[in-house]
């Protein structure tokens, strides 16, 4: 719990293969880390259709996080390729949209990286903690402007 | 009066291409009028809003409702017309998506009043003064004025929309084929978008010049490319053409003007947000796993918006620009 208060609410997409078994070890080392990230687990990173992370956003959600397998180590050879590709060309979106790039987070996390699992989850809490809410349900109700 | 069932035709923010693309029908607009009785037109034809208040609820057949929703007045008439009408046709591109008004959503009405009364280079207007909802004239003549929202709406954000007739503007053929299901009672169900729910590509001319496998190692702007008329896919010269993630049913009108899709029929069913899909489709073509030559390949593109949300920021999931 932060001074103000603030727990972020995080959504991450871990591949079924790497990340998801990552996790997993990070549970059975028994590590401690920040209950505020939402796993969704997806059978590849690459399957993250850029609508998922944009309806995170929208629903309530101040940070987004992608995690696959290292370049190289796809289940599906190229799916995460794919994945980096379109984390690329969604961060200037999102700035477009005047939305901070660090709210959008894609790592590589194998399945016997536990340490890692456990610290890439503490640090985008950190971060989040650190923009504060993103309420993007007060961006959707702008009807009523306010006097101009 | 006769017993012709009755239409009713509206704009809201929009340019009046859709009223073009209706006068464009040339003698199938003579047949139109045959058989229906257009009540409301406020473009072509002088009635006055109180003619449609007075109609019974329901009394229309049909309303075809163009333009994006943008201010109060256009909120009201929307309802009235949904109120009379049995049918309500959200008409053209920015009743359905928000269209190019819709790029307002980047903005926020401070920001429009700002530059267009207070910053304009053209103005003098030396007290800032600014549109107002009411305002009271020689002291005895209150004015009212519609409300400016501060977003662009399409239309089923407001009202329920029974089908969607898309385009900018939408292509004769496809007006037609609207208005033949409606006489002929051949409506489909609900909700549905009246163009095929093919891809642009599936129909596209230059189809058969698409390679297996399209790369990219640019991103080029059609005035930077001097063999628009090759007849060659878009895509593969590092044009964003919008074919991929766009509705067929258009005619390919610009492509065979040599012009590359701008995505103006919509995303096909079971897309929600087109531009998200046309990003897909872009990312996936660079030639490149590198994140360095990635960022490269995407510094030739420095606007997003703009080709991906020509016609659909509204509809978008995001909607709005965050202003702060």
């Amino acid at each position: 719990m932060t001074e103000t208060g603030f727990e972020p609410k995080i959504v991450a997409f871990v591949c079924n293969w790497c990340s998801y078994v990552g996790a997993d070890i990070a549970g059975s080392m028994k590590l401690k880390y920040t209950p505020n990230v939402n796993l969704i687990r997806v059978m590849c990173s690459g399957r993250v259709d850029p609508e998922f992370i944009m309806e995170a956003f929208r629903g309530g959600a101040d940070g987004v996080m992608v995690l696959g397998c290292h370049p190289g180590d796809c289940h599906y050879i190229e799916g995460n390729y794919n994945t980096l590709k379109r984390y690329s060309m969604l961060k200037p979106l999102l700035d477009q949209f005047n939305i901070e790039q660090d709210r959008l987070y894609l790592d590589w996390v194998s399945a016997s990286e536990g340490e890692k699992f456990a610290r890439v989850m503490d640090e985008m809490n950190d971060r989040i903690t650190q923009l504060g809410p993103l309420n993007w349900d007060k961006v959707i109700d702008t009807r009523q402007g306010g006097e101009v | 009066m006769s017993d012709k069932p009755k239409i009713g035709i509206y704009w809201c923010s929009s340019c009046g291409g859709c009223e073009e693309a209706i006068v464009d029908l040339n003698e199938t607009l003579l047949d139109v009028v045959a058989a229906v009785d257009i009540v409301f037109w406020p473009v072509a034809m002088d009635f006055k809003y109180e003619d449609v208040e007075n109609l019974e609820d329901g009394e229309l057949l049909a309303s075809f409702i163009n333009g994006a929703i943008r201010l109060s007045e256009q909120e009201e008439i929307a309802k009235l017309l949904r109120r009379k009408s049995q049918l309500v046709f959200a008409f053209g591109s920015c009743a359905i998506m928000g269209g190019i008004p819709g790029l307002a959503n980047m903005t926020n009405r401070e920001e429009v009043f700002t530059r267009v009364y207070k910053e304009m280079e053209s103005n003098d207007n030396p007290e800032n003064t600014v549109p107002q909802t009411e305002i009271l004239v020689d002291g005895k003549y209150n004015l009212k004025l519609p409300e400016f929202f501060n977003s662009v709406y399409p239309l089923d954000q407001i009202i329920p929309v029974d089908y969607y007739i898309p385009g900018c503007a939408p292509s004769p053929d496809t007006i037609k084929d609207a208005f033949t299901a409606i006489l002929e009672g051949k409506l489909p169900e609900k909700g549905t978008v009246l163009s095929p729910n093919k891809s642009m590509c599936d129909t596209c001319p230059r189809k058969e010049t698409k390679p297996d496998k399209v790369e990219i190692e640019k991103f080029t702007r059609p005035h930077q490319y001097d063999k628009l008329d090759d007849g060659k896919c878009f895509l593969e010269a590092g044009i964003i053409c919008m074919g991929p993630a766009t509705r067929g049913g258009c005619g390919e009108r610009c492509i065979n003007a040599n012009m590359p899709c701008r995505g103006c029929y919509g995303p096909s069913n079971n897309v929600k947000d087109q531009g998200l899909r046309m990003l897909s489709v872009l990312a996936s073509i660079i030639k490149s796993d590198k994140e360095e030559e990635i960022a490269e390949v995407l510094a030739t593109l420095p606007d997003l918006i703009g080709p991906l949300y020509m016609y659909g920021l509204p509809s978008s999931i995001l909607f709005h620009k965050r202003i702060e």
